[in-house]
């Protein structure tokens, strides 16, 4: 184990930790150091320690409230959004076409939604669910369903949710798709010879063998659906009340339009760190999942 | 527990339209008998795996029929027909426990648990897999994995045939020998019909009682090893089996007589009604031609190199421009580069365009 010596390898890495630290270390240290001050105005600011997280945590308070509040709106609006688009997502892959022209067309009908920018897909659908001039809203509206995102807080959380699903689903589906495409013919026919029916090829092949791609659509579909600002935003602005305002929403209500900017520090580091966690939990859950199933059939 | 027959079956994936010359099988009837052991041999492409996925029922034939003890299963599907079939790569359903993995094909056939647990542990002995049956599949090697893939095939006690394609490439030599003979004795003891698809020579000869050599998607020859060894009906199945190749060279032959280079060999039938305008050859495989220091009466040849097997050594000789291999007899030594050649005529065949003539005695 004679290993040369040479320092200046290090170098070559250097450029690499300064872009790291001048675009993520250095910003976040920022908001670490804001979070533990307050400010009132005038670049002034005082000590806080831990007081603002103290708040965040503690229901009684304003922020905290607010805080609390759009957290439990954001798992919960996360949670139907998995629910819904990680099935259909798969439902979608698995009633594609294998072969022939129309993979390219179904290919490119389920990439369009991708394409457009959140804010547009927020004005699209704003525009679309008004009850007087959007198509869906006046057609609702006329076929005897009371529908009004602006005033009604079932209405408004249904467009929210419909509109991520018509503009992510895609992805789901897509993901799945590669991975279903991945699987060798000889599975297929060795399920036929082994008679198995289209549940248990599903079962026993297909959801197996999309195992990774669904982990890495899980992960994307809820960091994005749990960080999701302006599609709501430009559709509902977080109403009717505070019935859609997600923590996103919240934030830069509290840092932009309170401008506090150590609540709004604290916040932010608590989000992130809600996102790191629940992806790790995902992340784990899922490669262990096929794992730990034997041990436990061992023992028994 | 079926006999198989196959009835002008054809097949293009080009459809059936295509020219019959781009046929990947070409028209084939041919019967497999209950319980017999077959090989399917063949090089890459000759369309021995489309053969065997028309039976299972994977590809649907362009013309002709199956039939299962005389019943056309033409239009029935994989599932329907009652065949299990082992694939090249070995195909392992993840999730499952390798117990799990034997019981499936039997669990998807509404099969009692009592004899699913007791067809399991069986072939589970069988194929030496009892200590693994609760592990996960997918954390065995390749070789147990196609044990499993080998065990799904052979756990359902009711199969018409199980069809092997090429299922020992991805295992090590020293084991291939050992689940071939595996494999031998299951069908001594499980009395099922073995379809065995390879291109290795030595695998179809000592699996099979009955090897089926295809060639450009034609079967050319359906024998016993021995039927293939000593009297190959086509110049294909000669120089395909044997090692070395079976000496195919150039003839004029008359009735009792072939003349190679000028020289006469005697023959033991006598030819007399050979196709006019056909390629006419004479075949003789290395073994029944032996080298003796040349003498009047002998055809003389150029010898190029001796090769020693170990238990026996040809040489590889030209006879004008034609190469040749003979035997060697134990104690003969070259006394220069010209030898002569003592042909067995017992041995030697005459094929006109590449087919066997029979002669007449």
């Amino acid at each position: 184990m004679d290993k040369t010596v040479n320092q200046k390898a290090w170098f070559l890495v250097l450029p690499v930790f300064a872009v790291v630290a001048f675009s993520a270390i250095l910003p976040l240290m920022t908001v670490v150091n804001y979070s533990m001050q307050d400010t009132f105005g005038n670049n002034q600011f005082f000590w806080n320690g831990v007081g603002w997280f103290k708040e965040l945590l503690d229901p009684s308070t304003d922020l905290g409230g607010r805080f609390l509040a759009s957290l439990g709106r954001n798992l919960f609006f996360s949670a139907v959004i998995l629910l819904i688009q990680v099935p259909l997502g798969i439902v979608v892959a698995l009633s594609m076409p294998r072969q022939g022209w129309t993979v390219a067309a179904c290919l490119v009908i389920l990439a369009l939604p991708l394409l457009i920018p959140w804010n547009v897909v927020g004005t699209i659908w704003q525009i679309f669910g008004r009850p007087d001039i959007g198509l869906m809203g006046y057609v609702l509206n006329s076929i005897g369903i009371n529908y009004n995102y602006v005033s009604n807080e079932f209405d408004a959380w249904a467009t929210v949710i419909v509109m991520d699903v018509w503009h992510w689903t895609s992805l789901v589906a897509l993901l799945c798709y590669a991975g279903l495409k991945s699987i060798p013919d000889a599975y297929y026919q060795a399920a036929q010879i082994d008679g198995a029916s289209r549940w248990a090829v599903f079962t026993a092949i297909q959801l197996p063998k999309m195992h990774r791609v669904l982990l890495i659509a899980v992960l994307l579909r809820f960091m994005d659906s749990f960080m999701i600002y302006t599609e709501p935003f430009v559709v509902t602005g977080g109403g009717p009340g505070n019935s859609t305002t997600f923590i996103s929403i919240e934030l830069v209500k509290i840092a932009l339009g309170q401008f506090d900017l150590g609540k709004a520090a604290a916040l932010s580091l608590v989000y992130n760190l809600i996102i790191l966690i629940v992806c790790w939990v995902f992340y784990t859950i899922m490669t262990n999942a096929g794992t730990e199933r034997p041990r436990k059939k061992g023992g028994a | 527990m079926a006999r198989i027959d196959l009835v002008d079956l054809a097949h293009s994936y080009g459809g059936n339209d295509a020219a019959p010359e781009s046929f990947a099988l070409k028209p084939v009837t041919m019967t497999w008998r209950q319980g017999g052991a077959y090989a399917l041999l063949g090089p890459s492409g000759c369309g021995k795996t489309t053969l065997l996925n028309l039976i299972s029922g994977i590809v649907t034939p362009s013309r002709g029929k199956i039939l299962f003890d005389g019943a056309d299963i033409t239009p029935l599907s994989t599932q329907k027909r009652n065949i299990a079939q082992v694939f090249q790569f070995p195909v392992i359903y993840d999730t499952m426990t390798v117990g799990q993995n034997l019981a499936f094909p039997l669990k998807n056939r509404g099969v009692s648990k009592k004899e699913i647990d007791r067809r399991v542990a069986e072939i589970a002995h069988l194929l030496d897999l009892t200590p693994d049956l609760n592990r996960k599949a997918t954390r065995l090697t390749a070789d147990a994995k196609q044990k499993i893939s080998l065990g799904r095939g052979l756990v359902r006690a009711d199969v018409a045939a199980v069809l092997f394609d090429e299922p020992l490439t991805v295992i090590d030599p020293e084991l291939k020998w050992q689940l071939r003979s595996k494999l031998k004795a299951l069908h001594r003891e499980l009395d099922l019909t073995m379809i065995y698809v390879t291109h290795d020579q030595t695998e179809a000869l000592t699996f099979a009682d009955t090897v089926v050599v295809m060639h450009d998607g034609r079967v050319v020859q359906s024998g016993t090893p021995a039927e293939l060894f000593e009297k190959p009906a086509h110049t294909f199945v000669g120089y395909f089996i044997g090692s070395p190749g079976m000496n195919i060279v150039p003839a004029e032959v008359r009735g009792r007589e072939a003349r190679i280079d000028g020289h006469t060999i005697a023959l033991t039938r006598s030819y007399d009604r050979l196709p006019a305008g056909g390629r006419i050859e004479i075949g003789v495989r290395p073994e029944f031609v032996d080298v003796e220091a040349p003498a009047p009466g002998l055809l003389t040849a150029r010898i190029e190199r001796i090769d020693d097997l170990g238990r026996v050594r040809f040489a590889h000789v030209r006879i004008g421009d034609a190469k040749f291999a003979a035997r060697v007899p134990p104690g003969f030594s070259t006394g220069g580069n010209s030898a002569g050649l003592r042909f067995d005529p017992a041995h030697v065949h005459v094929y006109a365009d590449s087919r066997l003539v029979e002669g007449t005695a």
